[in-house]
This record gives structure tokens, C-alpha cells and sequence, in this order.
């Protein structure tokens, strides 16, 4: 296959970035989306240029560290899957791909599709975790958990923390991403404790971040790898209309 | 922190907004219901806009509130709309959100616009001529010269215009577009989502949509044409 | 030759841990404020060991490479996590784990940490529960299991295909919340590019932050290194592209003794590499083997047949397929351990039956049990009395797709090809090493104050892993052995008071580090550093992977020096050293692994003998099974580094098995 690539470059964050045309020759349909950059990047290491830079680590769609909005959708045309685990056979030849980071307030870019999403780590730092210490923990089968309930928390549970769902929100709001751990969470008994602060904490972490209003377009979940559910972002507006009204604070 | 959390955060936000969304549908509904005896009876139109143009509970308590839902509502969506704008400062070269999203939920903003600039021409029509014969003129009686309740002939002159019919037509398409998102969208801002109840509320608020807005073209055009 | 202190308690097995617990030097809460910890890596070993230190008090700075601590490699883990919980009653017991678990290792593990492991195995599942884990349940609310391969007892608690994730993001979840309370100094994107000792101890590291360029010092009283495992030396791996030795190569280069580096699990079940731009190889999860049938043809025109297109593996009549597995093994069938069912693919491979275009692959079928075993049953359960094959086909489907849909799905995404029609192809890979820095009982280095968990250190797993042990080990590394064994090394040093990151030895370190990287720069090279990584990962594949041979090795030792010698005259890096620049920072990573390849293969070539992973094709016997030799191999060999192309030199820890006996594998 041969492809016309139209990419983001940006020296870092400071600096104006622009697309750029590159044109890719004898892509094989069975090589995945990454791969496919490798072999560009390494023509232009080859001729002395600067390879793109593009965030990647485990290549089977389980890390969250691959992005990339791929014809104007992240992770791509396919749903369910991340950029890592995109293969070409989603593609023509003759096809031309755009190519661009993540773009929201909150996720500054770094270098041309490198994007620093540390923000959603700040947003777990402000309540993303129930206060045990090690060795505190009582037998791990003393609190029995309802299996739809614990399956349910399970399935918020698989988010990876890519941010596709504030790259595809036109209001670039990290709702899904933050309420996925708050639902799961506020699922099981032993994250009840804490259900208040936690969701008020986490929401207020999230507004200082810049992230823009949900308006429940619902782009988010279409377009999430996991399938995260939209389910979670009304069961965080419920914890948190709960935690508002009944609060002695 | 529970107060700043009630009024200031982005969830509160939009708890405010579905509040005030769910309240002018509310109205909408109430406003409809009325109207429409214009089709079928001018009689019982005349009756009920009087009651409702003269009752004080309705003209001092209700009719503030309502226009402090409108007005809330539509301010709290611009402040909304360049909260977002700003949380993405670089829009992307490259955008297909028709394969995620709907082309109405993406674009609340126009269509509330568009109501809005609607809503400034409609009470030029009618709000400002009630509050001018009521309170500044003084007349409460809701006659006419011809000792007749004027307002059902006062409505049909409106419509006499075939651009106003027009205009007003076109925001009602606008308007139907701005419920099929926003009557579903404001339970789910408000927690209220089940895997039961909510297709049947996604349903019902699709028939409000489409219905509601209908209704008021067949209003508009009834006048227009029927007379 | 110095002498190895494995540092392991005396008394009974099953008292060791607690008699130890009972009398290991404490630090007294005042003084764990002052006194700074490094971690480097935040995968389970690392999260976890930083999180539970930083309760303690200690001050605690966390690095890694990744974005966020949460994107560590132990993400990926699918299978599950061991514990000896004996929910099942079915008969397990913490002896029957760290039984399990030493002949799955094929002897070749240290009885007192394998022991300990299987004691605080427990302790995980609880603490992880408590945190929010979502495990498995059952419909009664209690926790589920499922077995694995190597035992007979269900102790395998998972969370769907996604143990790792979940165990990590609990790990994460803790780390975070130590962070937030200002314990733990997070520094992601930031590689440790050496370890500073002073005076003979480990007192800090230099560090790059990726993003930046910038080379940081930073001291600390006691440096961990979680920096999990090596894999990636062979270029292709299940590891993650990031996966590095560097940090624990960068300790073996300042003095600390590298245990076991030949042990390398090569997992059976993986995606076989289909063209040359492959970048990784992706696992398919062991539980597949349940279910599905591993053949090859036996007429060699129809696996040529097949490799040229003209035939599918459906076109093979069942009497022309060899069930080799089940051939060769009766009693296990499919179900043999790892590094048995690797080398008996590679075997039928080699003979030239492979089954794609590369040759490289073999079939894992379900059509059998898809239509015998579950369309069956459930045509029974439906009252299909004579059910067409059709239906079978379609009731099957549905079972196993519930069982299996996700690793189906993630197979159709990769090759294109749909399982539930034609068989899987499938081809062993590397996935896990054994071998890591050589650690004591404290899991202590041999440097003072430089300690290893996880997979980064060589392991309580001995020659070959069991499924789902090595969270396990991560998890009490962190959790519930480190926050003990530190103590008895910081007690001492509770009067040493700040170090400083000023002493001429960072200083040195620091222009060190900034040497190589600016040479890098400057390298007027033409070739990408993956050239290299590919060259290198092909020798190591070919010789020192599945097989080795004597002969093989020592072709190996000379061809990586070779690479070597290329990589450091032709590699080109293009940008500079003051900005984000991925392809220095993956230089630096297969500089480091072009030493450590050379090292594996002569350690594989001076362990005369076959053991797990480690299969010497001089030491098999009659039937091609691994001849282990207890008699001149009973032991851990901990290779010194003695410098730049100097022979490192080899110290024995002597394996002293007082409560196993000792005896062949058999699978038969
Ligand atoms: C595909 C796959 C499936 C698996 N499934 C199972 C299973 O089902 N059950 C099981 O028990 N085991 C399984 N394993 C093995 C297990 O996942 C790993 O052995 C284990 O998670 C390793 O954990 P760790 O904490 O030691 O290292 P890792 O999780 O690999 O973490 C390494 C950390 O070190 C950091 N790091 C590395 N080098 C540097 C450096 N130079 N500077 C700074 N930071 C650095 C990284 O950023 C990372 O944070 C699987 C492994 C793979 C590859
Ligand atoms: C009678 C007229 C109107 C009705 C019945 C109405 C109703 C609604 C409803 C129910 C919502 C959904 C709220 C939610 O999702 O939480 C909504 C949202 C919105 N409305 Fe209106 N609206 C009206 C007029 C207007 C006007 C005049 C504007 C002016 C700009 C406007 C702008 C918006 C915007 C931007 C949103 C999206 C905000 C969000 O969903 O959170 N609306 N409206
Ligand atoms: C054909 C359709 C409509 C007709 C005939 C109509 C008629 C009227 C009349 C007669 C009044 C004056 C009542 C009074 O002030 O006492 C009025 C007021 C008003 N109308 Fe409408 N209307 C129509 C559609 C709409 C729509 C679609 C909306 C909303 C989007 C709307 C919103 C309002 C509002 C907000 C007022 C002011 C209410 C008050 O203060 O009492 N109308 N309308
Ligand atoms: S919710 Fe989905 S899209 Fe968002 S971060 Fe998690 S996995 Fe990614
Ligand atoms: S796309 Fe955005 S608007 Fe809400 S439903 Fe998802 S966060
Ligand atoms: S690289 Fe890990 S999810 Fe894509």
C-alpha cells in the first residue's frame, strides 16, 4: 500500500506546529498502525531527519500510552480498539491518513503527537483509591460483593487512562475518565467510606485542570477502547448530587 | 465546600442547566396546551389568557420565575460554551465527530441561539405588548373596543405576515432539535439513568420533541392559512 | 572467589519468615522521615514497595519511564495471581505452593524466599481486595479461582484477562495516595541512567528527564530497583517496547552480581511473527490451551502446501494431523508446562512442518471441542436430539466465545483471520526472564543499600516460571517482604544523616552519563538504533533462545561483540540531548542490552546442563527431555562484572534443598 501521511509536527510546546506530508510506500496490510510509523521514522532517521514522536509502550491496547486522532477520531476508525492494536487492513491504498495529538487545555503537548496527560494522575492523587495501608487489610472473602456489582465495578475498572475520551468530547471533558473511578469505587463496600470526598475531590481536581463541561454528547464512550459506559457518568452525578445535599462539611 | 460544590463546579453547572432545561419544557408544555385552544377554541383561549394574564400568583411569582429560568438558562449555556471553547484551545485540522456524536448534541448552542433569537422577536410580539396594555397603559381588563377578549384576535393578526410565520416556523424546527438532545440529556445530568427506564425516557423526550414543536407549527400555520 | 551471603535465617522452613519478622531492626518512626528512599520502577514491585514504605514514613521517590506510573509493563499481565487462600478446599496449603513453585522452577530456586513467597501469597489477596481490586466473583459474592498449568489445585484469582491491570491500578491507587499526602515524590518520564555508590553503598542515582533532556542527581540512604525484566534483548518479546535491563545492567556495572541471566521463559501460546516490520509479539493467554488442540500436518507436501497458500489447516483430513502434544505426552496432552510445549513446537517447526508463509508457526485448533465438547452439551441441554454439524458449529460458537471472546477478537485484529473459522496459528515467544540481579534473602543486592524486586531481580522462580507466580512475587516483594528487610539495612543508617548529592562521586557519575549520551548525538552514524536491536535480537533468537548448543554460543558471544562494535561506529541520533528525543533514550536501552546478550550466552554456555527454560541440545535425554544435572548445576551463578571487555566472573550460591527432594520432571 502506499499512503499519504499528513502529520502534526511540533518541536515542543512552546513552538508553532503544522501538518506535514509524508508519503509511505509498500505498507503491508498486516502491520499495525505503529508499526507503520516505525517504518517511516526509520526512512527519516535514515536521512538524518527527526523521527515523529509518538507515545506507544505495550502494543496490545492494555497500557493507555498510545494516542494518536487518526482522521479526525482517536485511536482511529475502529471502535474498541487503541492505535496500538489499529492494523492497516483498515486502510486503502492510496489513502491519505491525518495525523494529531490529543488536543485539549489540559493535555499540553510535548512534542509533535506527545501530549502530557499527567493531569488525569493528579485527578487520581485527589481521591482515586480507598485509604488502606498494607498490611491493614481484613480476609480478602469477610465482605461478600453482589457479582453484578463487582462486575460492574470490574467493567469501570478496565479503563487504561488514554484520554480518548477528552480527545473525541468537543468540550474536551475528562467526565468518563473520572467517573469510571468513582463508579468503581463507589461500587464496591469498601470504596463507600470515602464515596463523598472522594467524587468532590476528584471533580474539583478536574475543573482546576481545565477540562471543559460534559454536555452528554456521549463521543466519549463511542470512542473509548474500553467501552467504558456512559452509565458511569450519570452514577457520578448522582454520587456527587448525594454528596452535595448530604454534607455536614 | 458543600455550597462552593453546589454552585461553582462543572457537575453543578450542569445540574443547573438540566434544572433549568427540565423547567422551560415544563413551561413549554403549559404554553402549548394553552396555544393550542387557539385552534380549537377561540373561546376557551380567550378564557384561559385572560386567567393566566391576570392572575397575580401567575403574572408576579410564576411569570419571574420563568423568565429568571430563561434567562438563567440561556446564560449559563454561553458560559458553558466558552468554558468548552477554552478547553480546547487548538481544534483539531482534521474532525469527524459525526462518527461519534450527534449532529444536535454537538450543536446546543445554535440551536439555543436560534430560540433565542426567536425568543427576542416573540416578545416583541406578545410579551411586551401584554406588559405595555397591562401594566403601563393599565388596561387589565383584556377587552377589546368591541368589549370582546382581544386576545385571540390579537394573536391571529400576528400571524397575518407570511415572514414572521416563517421565522417563527423555522425556530420551532430549531427548537424540536434542541429537545431531541436536551430532554434526554437533562435526566442523565442528573444521575437519573437505568437500564430499564431510561430507553423509555430517551422515547418519550424524541415524541416531546418532535410533537411539541409540531404542535406549534400547526399553530402557526392554522392562523396563517385558516383565516 | 567472595562468597555469596544468601543472608537466610536459621530454623525451620515454616518459621524462618516470622522468626525473622520477629527480631529484624526496626526504625523508629521519627527517624524513617529522615531517611530517603529511590525507587526506581513503578510496576507492582515497585508501586507497591513504594506506597507501603512511604506509609511507614520513609521519604520515598518514585521513577519511571512511563507517563504515569499506572502504564508500568505489569498492565499487561492477563492470567491471574496465585495465593495459597485454599478457598477451594481442595487441599492447597502454603506447602503445596512453594512446593509447586520450586519444581515448576525445576529446582533451581532458593527453598527460605520461595517459602516466604508462598507465606504472604494471602496476605496479597487481601490487601488487594481491600483496595478495590474487582477480582472475579462468584454468584454468592466470595472470590473466584482457576487453575493453571502446573498445579493441581485452583489458587489462580484473576480479574477476567486483565489481572495485571487490576492488580497494578491498586498498586497505582496506593502509590497515588502517598503522593497525594506528599510521601512519595513522583518523577515519570525520567530514566535512571546510573546508580551512585559511595563508599561501597548505594546512596542515589542520576536520572534523565525525558522530556527535558535534563541529567538530575538524586541521594537517597537506599536505592530499589524494580525495573522489571529483560526480554526485550531479544528485539521481539511480549515485554513492552520500553521494557529495558539498563537500570539493573547500570547496578551490575557498579559492582552488584548478575544471578542466572541464560533463564529465559519462552511462552508457548503467542501471535507468530508474520513479516519483518514486526515490532512485538503478543501472548495468548495460556487458559486457550484448555480448549484448544496443537497439530501440525504429517505429510510435509501438506505443510508446504499450506505455507504456500494452497491449503488451509481445514483441508487436512484427521488422520493426516499430528497431535504431537498429545502424541508425545499422553498423560499432560496440551497441557504440558511451558517450556516443554515451546521446544516440542519448535521441534515439529525445525522438521519442517510449520504451518506459515515464515514456517515458524503451528495450529492451536478448537474446532474439535468447539463443536464436540460445547456444541454437544449444549445441544443436549436444548434437547437436539441429531444435531447437523451446522448447529454444533453455532451452539459451540457461543460458548466459547464467552469464554474466549476477547482473546478471539484480539487475534482477528491482528492477523486478519477469524479462529472461530480457521485454526489459530500460533508460535512460542519470549516473554519472561528468570534471571535478574542476584538478590539475599533481604533482596539486597551485593552492593549495600541497592536492593531488587519483581521480575528485576533473579527470582524466586527459579529455571522456569509457573502462570500466575510472577505478580505474586512482585506484589510480596512490595508489600509484604521490603517494608521488613529495609529496616535491618536503614537502622544502621539512621545517624548518617542527609546525603548529599554534591559528593565527587555523582559528580562523576553525572559527566559519565552526559559522555555517553553526547557521543550519541555526535555519532556521525547512517543506521536507526532498531538496525541493531533487530540484529541482536536474531543472534540471541537463534542461539540462545528455545535451544542452545555449545557451538551456537560461542558464534553468538562473537557476533554480538561485532554488533556491538557496529551499533557504537553506525548508529545514528538524530535531534539533540535537550528535548524530548525517544530514539536517544531507546539508544542508551540497546547499548545495554547488546552487554547483557553476551553475557546470557555465556552463561547458558557454562551451564552444562538443561533445566527449564534453559535447554541445552548436549543434555537431553533419549526422548528430547531437559537432563537437568543436580550434581555440578545445584546452584545460582551470580556473574561479577570485572570491566569493559574483561571475562565477568562467575560466584556460585550452592541451592541447599533440606525439605525437597529433588527428581525429574516428568510429563509423560
Ligand atoms: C504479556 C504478559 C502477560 C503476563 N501475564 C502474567 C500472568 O498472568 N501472571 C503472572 O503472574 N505474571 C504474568 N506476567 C509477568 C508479569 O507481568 C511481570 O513479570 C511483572 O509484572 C513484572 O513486574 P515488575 O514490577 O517487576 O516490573 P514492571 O511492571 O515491568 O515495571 C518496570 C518498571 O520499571 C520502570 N523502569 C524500567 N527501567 C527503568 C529505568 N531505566 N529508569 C526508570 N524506570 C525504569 C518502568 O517504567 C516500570 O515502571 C506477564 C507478562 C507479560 C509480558
Ligand atoms: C424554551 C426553550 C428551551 C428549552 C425547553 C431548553 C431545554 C434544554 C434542555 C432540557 C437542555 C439539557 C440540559 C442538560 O443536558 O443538562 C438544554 C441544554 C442547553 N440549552 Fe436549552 N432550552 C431552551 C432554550 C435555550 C436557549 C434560549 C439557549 C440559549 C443559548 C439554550 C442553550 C442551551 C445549551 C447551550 C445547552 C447545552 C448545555 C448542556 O447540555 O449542559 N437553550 N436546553
Ligand atoms: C405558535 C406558537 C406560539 C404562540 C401562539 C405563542 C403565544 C404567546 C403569547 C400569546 C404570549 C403572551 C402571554 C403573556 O405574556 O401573557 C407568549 C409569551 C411567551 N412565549 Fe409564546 N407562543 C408560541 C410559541 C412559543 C415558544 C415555542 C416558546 C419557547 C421557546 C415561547 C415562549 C414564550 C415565552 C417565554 C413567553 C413569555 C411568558 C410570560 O412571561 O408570560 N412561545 N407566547
Ligand atoms: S474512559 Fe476510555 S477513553 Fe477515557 S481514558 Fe479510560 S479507557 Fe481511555
Ligand atoms: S463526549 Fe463529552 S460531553 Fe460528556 S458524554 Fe462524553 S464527556
Ligand atoms: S501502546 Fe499500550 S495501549 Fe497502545
Amino acid at each position: 500500500m502506499k499512503l499519504t501521511l499528513k502529520i502534526w509536527r511540533q518541536k515542543n510546546a512552546k513552538e508553532q506546529g503544522k501538518l506535514v506530508d509524508y508519503i509511505v510506500d509498500h505498507i503491508s496490510p498486516d502491520m499495525s498502525f505503529l508499526e507503520m510509523l516505525d517504518v517511516l521514522n526509520e526512512s527519516l532517521v535514515e536521512k538524518g531527519e527527526e523521527p515523529i514522536a509518538f507515545d506507544h509502550d505495550c502494543r496490545e491496547g492494555i497500557c493507555g500510552m498510545c494516542s494518536l486522532y487518526i482522521n479526525g477520531r482517536p485511536h482511529g476508525p475502529q471502535t474498541g480498539v487503541t492505535t496500538c492494536q489499529l492494523h492497516m487492513r483498515s486502510f486503502k491504498d492510496g489513502d491519505t491518513i491525518y495525523i494529531e495529538p490529543w488536543r485539549a487545555a489540559a493535555f499540553p503537548i510535548i512534542k509533535d503527537l506527545v501530549v502530557d496527560r499527567s493531569a488525569f494522575d493528579r485527578i487520581i492523587q485527589a481521591g482515586g483509591y480507598i485509604s488502606v495501608n498494607t498490611g491493614a487489610a481484613q480476609d480478602a472473602n469477610a465482605i461478600p460483593i453482589p457479582k453484578p456489582d463487582a462486575d460492574k465495578a470490574f467493567a469501570a475498572a478496565t479503563c487504561i487512562g488514554c484520554g480518548a475520551c477528552v480527545a473525541a468530547c468537543k468540550n474536551a471533558s475528562a467526565m468518563l475518565f473520572v467517573s469510571a473511578k468513582v463508579s468503581q469505587l463507589a461500587l464496591l463496600p469498601q470504596g463507600k467510606v470515602e464515596a463523598k470526598d472522594r467524587v468532590l475531590n476528584m471533580v474539583k481536581q478536574m475543573d482546576e485542570e481545565g477540562f471543559g463541561n460534559c454536555t452528554n454528547t456521549g463521543a466519549c464512550a463511542v470512542e473509548c477502547p474500553k467501552e467504558i459506559s456512559l452509565d458511569n457518568i450519570a452514577r457520578m452525578n448522582r454520587e456527587y448530587l448525594k454528596a452535595t445535599i448530604n454534607n455536614d462539611k | 465546600m458543600s455550597n462552593s460544590a453546589f454552585i461553582k463546579t462543572s457537575l453543578a453547572r450542569k445540574y443547573w442547566m438540566a434544572a433549568s432545561g427540565l423547567f422551560l419544557i415544563i413551561f413549554l408544555t403549559q404554553h402549548f396546551t394553552i396555544n393550542f385552544l387557539s385552534v380549537i377554541s377561540p373561546d376557551a383561549f380567550n378564557t384561559a389568557s385572560h386567567f393566566m394574564g391576570t392572575n397575580p400568583i401567575v403574572q408576579f411569582i410564576l411569570q419571574p420565575i420563568l423568565l429568571a429560568g430563561v434567562l438563567f438558562h440561556f446564560i449559563m449555556g454561553f458560559v458553558l460554551e466558552i468554558q468548552n471553547r477554552k478547553a480546547r484551545p487548538h481544534k483539531y485540522a482534521y474532525n469527524s465527530p459525526a462518527a461519534n456524536s450527534s449532529w444536535m448534541s454537538r450543536n446546543m448552542i445554535i440551536t439555543g441561539v436560534m430560540i433565542l433569537l426567536f425568543l427576542a422577536l416573540h416578545f416583541y410580539d406578545f410579551w411586551i405588548h401584554e406588559i405595555n396594555v397591562k401594566y403601563i397603559q393599565g388596561d387589565m381588563s383584556g377587552l377589546n373596543n368591541s368589549g370582546n377578549y382581544r386576545y385571540y384576535e390579537e394573536l391571529v393578526a400576528k400571524f397575518v405576515d407570511p415572514i414572521r410565520v416563517a421565522i417563527y416556523v423555522l425556530s420551532f424546527v430549531f427548537l424540536a432539535l434542541h429537545l431531541l438532545h436536551g430532554f434526554q440529556s437533562a435526566f442523565q445530568s442528573l444521575g437519573a439513568r437505568h437500564p430499564k427506564y431510561t430507553p423509555v425516557i430517551v422515547k418519550l423526550g424524541n415524541l416531546f420533541a418532535v410533537f411539541i414543536p409540531l404542535g406549534f407549527i400547526v399553530i402557526a400555520l392554522y392562523h396563517h392559512f385558516g383565516h | 572467589m567472595s562468597k555469596l551471603n544468601s543472608k537466610i535465617p536459621a530454623g525451620p522452613l515454616d518459621k524462618k519468615w516470622s522468626d525473622y519478622k520477629s527480631h529484624v531492626k526496626l526504625v523508629n518512626p521519627a527517624n524513617k522521615r529522615s531517611l530517603d528512599i529511590i525507587v526506581v520502577g513503578s510496576g507492582l514491585a515497585g508501586s507497591s514497595a513504594a506506597a507501603s514504605l512511604a506509609e511507614l514514613g520513609y521519604s520515598v521517590k518514585v521513577f519511571c519511564f512511563q507517563d504515569s506510573p499506572r502504564r508500568a509493563h505489569s498492565i499487561a499481565a492477563q492470567g491471574g495471581i496465585n495465593a495459597a487462600k485454599n478457598y477451594k478446599n481442595d487441599g492447597d496449603s502454603v506447602y503445596r505452593l512453594f512446593y509447586d513453585t520450586i519444581k515448576g522452577g525445576d529446582y533451581r530456586a532458593r527453598e527460605a524466599n520461595v517459602y516466604r513467597l508462598a507465606e504472604v501469597s494471602a496476605n496479597i489477596i487481601d490487601q488487594c481486595v481491600a483496595q478495590g481490586v474487582p477480582f472475579a466473583r462468584e454468584y454468592g459474592g466470595l472470590l473466584d479461582n482457576r487453575s493453571f498449568g502446573g498445579t493441581q489445585v485452583q489458587r489462580t484469582f484473576y480479574a477476567a484477562g486483565q489481572t495485571g491491570q487490576q492488580l497494578l491500578l491498586g498498586a497505582y491507587s496506593a502509590l497515588s495516595k502517598e503522593i497525594a499526602k506528599g510521601n512519595v515524590q513522583m518523577y515519570s518520564r525520567h530514566e535512571m541512567m546510573d546508580v551512585v555508590i559511595v563508599d561501597g553503598k548505594a546512596r542515589g542515582i542520576i536520572a534523565r528527564n525525558l522530556v527535558t533532556g535534563q541529567i538530575e542527581r538524586h541521594a537517597a540512604h537506599a536505592v530499589l530497583l524494580c525495573s522489571g525484566g529483560y526480554g526485550n534483548v531479544f528485539f521481539l518479546s511480549t515485554n513492552a517496547m520500553g521494557s529495558n535491563v539498563s537500570a539493573a545492567w547500570k547496578a551490575y556495572k557498579r559492582g552488584a552480581f548478575f544471578g542466572n541471566p541464560c533463564f529465559t521463559q519462552i511462552h508457548p501460546t503467542c501471535i507468530p511473527v508474520s513479516g519483518d516490520h514486526q515490532s512485538k509479539l503478543t501472548l495468548m493467554s495460556e487458559s486457550l490451551r484448555n480448549d484448544g488442540r496443537i497439530w501440525v500436518p504429517k505429510k510435509i507436501e501438506d505443510a508446504i502446501a499450506i505455507r504456500e497458500g494452497k491449503k488451509t489447516g481445514n483441508d487436512i483430513p484427521e488422520e493426516d494431523r499430528d497431535y504431537y502434544l498429545e502424541r508425545r505426552y499422553p498423560a499432560f496432552g496440551n497441557l504440558v508446562p511451558r517450556d516443554v510445549a515451546s521446544r516440542a513446537a519448535k521441534e515439529r517447526c525445525d522438521a519442517g512442518f510449520g504451518v506459515n508463509a515464515t514456517g515458524q508457526a503451528v495450529f492451536l485448533d478448537f474446532a474439535y471441542n468447539l463443536k464436540y465438547k460445547y456444541g454437544k452439551t449444549e445441544a443436549t441441554k436444548k434437547g437436539i436430539l441429531n444435531p447437523t454439524e451446522q448447529q454444533l458449529y453455532e451452539l459451540g460458537k457461543e460458548v466459547v466465545k464467552e469464554k474466549y471472546g476477547n482473546l478471539f477478537d484480539m487475534y482477528m485484529q491482528i492477523t486478519g483471520e477469524n479462529p472461530y473459522e480457521v485454526p489459530m496459528k500460533i508460535y512460542p515467544a519470549v516473554h519472561y526472564t528468570m534471571g535478574g540481579l542476584w538478590v539475599d534473602y533481604n533482596l539486597m543486592t551485593t552492593v549495600p543499600g541497592l536492593y531488587a524486586l519483581g521480575e528485576a531481580n533473579f527470582s524466586d522462580h527459579g529455571a522456569n516460571r509457573l502462570g500466575a507466580s510472577a505478580l505474586m512475587q512482585g506484589l510480596a516483594d512490595g508489600y509484604f517482604v521490603i517494608p521488613y528487610t529495609i529496616g535491618d539495612y536503614l537502622a544502621d543508617e539512621i545517624r548518617t544523616g542527609k546525603i548529599s548529592a554534591n559528593l565527587p562521586e555523582f559528580e562523576l557519575a553525572e559527566k559519565e552519563v552526559k559522555e555517553t549520551i553526547t557521543r550519541f548525538i555526535h555519532n556521525k552514524g547512517t543506521k536507526p538504533v532498531d538496525y541493531f536491536h533487530k540484529r541482536l535480537g536474531k543472534v540471541m533468537w537463534d542461539k540462545c533462545g528455545m535451544a542452545r548448543n555449545e557451538k551456537g554460543l560461542k558464534e553468538a558471544i562473537e557476533e554480538i561483540k561485532q554488533i556491538r562494535e557496529d551499533f557504537w561506529k553506525d548508529v545514528r541520533i538524530p535531534g539533540s540531548y535537550t528535548e524530548f528525543n525517544p530514539e536517544l533514550d531507546k539508544a542508551g536501552r540497546v547499548a545495554d542490552f547488546l552487554e547483557l546478550g553476551e553475557l546470557m550466552c555465556i552463561d547458558a554456555l557454562h551451564r552444562n546442563e538443561s533445566c527449564g527454560g534453559h535447554f541445552r541440545e548436549e543434555y537431553q535425554t533419549e526422548d528430547g527431555e531437559a537432563l537437568r544435572d543436580d550434581k555440578n548445576f545445584a546452584y545460582v551463578a551470580a556473574w561479577e562484572y570485572k570491566g569493559p571487555d574483561q571475562a565477568p566472573q562467575l560466584h556460585k550460591e550452592e541451592l541447599v534443598y533440606e525439605n525437597i527432594k529433588l527428581v525429574q520432571r516428568s510429563y509423560k
